[in-house]
């Protein structure tokens, strides 16, 4: 059936413009739709995989304190990744299919996870600055144009605090440690500062896509103003905490009242996108073993699901009908 | 909200949450679970980490029937024209009180 799509542009447009949300069953244009599936997907993806390098500490935390913290953060990664992927299937992509691509490679996620975690000082540093660049990305799409999207990023958003705030309260506690323990934390951050900066993308020049999804207020900023920020942000944190960043052009620049900072080496964050980074292989491998090695529970929960309807609707048979509204704590509220 | 399940993905249920008493469950997002008792403890695990709620209400999303965004301006004009409904279409004296 032929559609004039014309109307329908003008109202997806005019919405765009208005500053005003689209919502599921608005109609959009396939362009956008299929731009915002691989920007969620991609994010929701990054919070799945991005539990693997800080879990890897789980069993070996200092303290149950520390044990305790990192456990709530890494389910709180997946509680993320969980209300991306929630948001991605209201544009009409199954969560499987979701899981499929990222399994299969079709998909990406954030770069930064491809790289190791090697001591206990990695999880402060990745609480402060990966985290750090993650909230400088995603405050501004709490303001994204897609409602789900931008209600997912709002959830997101109070939860990160907390992640950053952990990770900058490690870092300092061992700061105040012995000479080996501050020297753990530079060299944790001499090897996260790179990355960490590569999160916002490459340089606005070589971002194909930025244009279209700020006109289509999928993105709010540019990926080089984003990275700015952070840097301007996480300088004073850096002096506080007592740490320096890898970067010998890193100064403040009077006259446009931000720091410079030296170029990061855009060659080897094309390698690591293209999956030769150094845990690549690693981290798809371990999704997928996760998915194929869940897969009893999943039946199991079936299986379950399935001989309680069949006793329920035994039940039904047997009993007077019931009240259709029960309440979670199995009191009947009657009509 | 609508979306086409392959057959062995589990239903996808909406959640509802109240986050105190005296305020509305309102929606919060979705999830899969094999069934409405599994989809209640999800619920709570994926929403309701830092007491964001005292309960939760899931419905299958496929029971969810909702107005289209493209009826929009017809299902609502009944309400469009009726100014009269609103307490500022009337005009009171400023000096007749508690009005």
């Amino acid at each position: 059936m032929q559609v004039d799509q014309a109307p329908l542009e003008e109202a997806f447009e005019a919405t765009i413009a208005a500053n005003d949300r689209i919502e599921p069953r608005d109609w959009m244009p396939e362009h956008y739709r299929q731009t915002l599936i691989r920007q969620v997907a991609q994010h929701a993806h990054s919070e799945i995989i991005g539990m693997q390098p800080e879990g890897n500490w789980i069993t070996r935390a200092p303290s149950l304190r520390r044990k305790a913290v990192l456990l709530a953060k890494v389910q709180d990664e997946a509680g993320h990744g969980l209300y991306l992927y929630s948001a991605t299937e209201t544009l009409g992509v199954s969560r499987d299919e979701l899981t499929r691509r990222l399994i299969s490679g079709k998909q990406k996620y954030s770069s930064i996870f491809n790289y190791p975690t090697l001591t206990y000082a990695d999880v402060g540093t990745i609480g402060w600055l990966v985290d750090g660049a993650a909230i400088c990305n995603q405050v501004p799409l709490c303001r994204t144009s897609y409602g789900p999207y931008g209600r997912a990023m709002i959830r997101i958003c109070k939860e990160e605090s907390f992640h950053q705030r952990q990770g900058y309260e490690l870092l300092m506690t061992m700061m105040r440690g012995t000479d080996e323990q501050r020297a753990m934390v530079q060299e944790s951050v001499d090897r996260f500062w790179w990355p960490a900066l590569m999160m916002f993308g490459p340089p606005d020049g070589d971002s194909p896509n930025t244009a279209q999804s700020m006109a289509w207020g999928i993105k709010r900023h540019t990926n080089d103003e984003l990275r700015q920020r952070f840097v301007d942000m996480s300088m004073p944190q850096a002096e506080a905490l007592g740490v320096t960043f890898p970067d010998p052009e890193l100064k403040w620049n009077e006259e446009r009242g931000s720091y410079d900072y030296g170029e990061p080496d855009w060659e080897e964050f094309w390698h690591v996108v293209k999956g030769n980074g150094p845990c690549n292989t690693q981290r798809v491998a371990h999704r997928k073993a996760a998915y194929d090695d869940g897969a009893w529970v999943r039946e199991a929960a079936s299986a379950a699901a399935a001989r309680n309807e069949a006793e329920a609707s035994q039940a039904r048979v047997e009993q007077a009908p019931r009240p259709s509204l029960r309440g979670s704590d199995g009191r009947v509220e009657t009509r | 909200m609508t979306t086409t399940q392959p057959d062995p993905e589990w239903p996808l249920y909406e959640v509802f949450i109240r986050s105190k008493r005296g305020l509305n469950h309102v929606h919060v997002g979705s999830l899969h679970a094999p069934d409405a008792e599994m989809a209640l403890l999800h619920a709570r695990d994926v929403y309701t980490r830092r007491n964001e709620g005292v309960s939760i209400w899931v419905a299958k999303s496929a029971d969810i029937t909702a107005s289209s965004p493209l009826e929009k301006d017809p299902l609502f004009a009944p309400s469009g024209d009726k100014v009269y409904r609103h307490p500022t279409f009337y005009d009171i004296p400023s000096n007749v009180p508690h009005m």
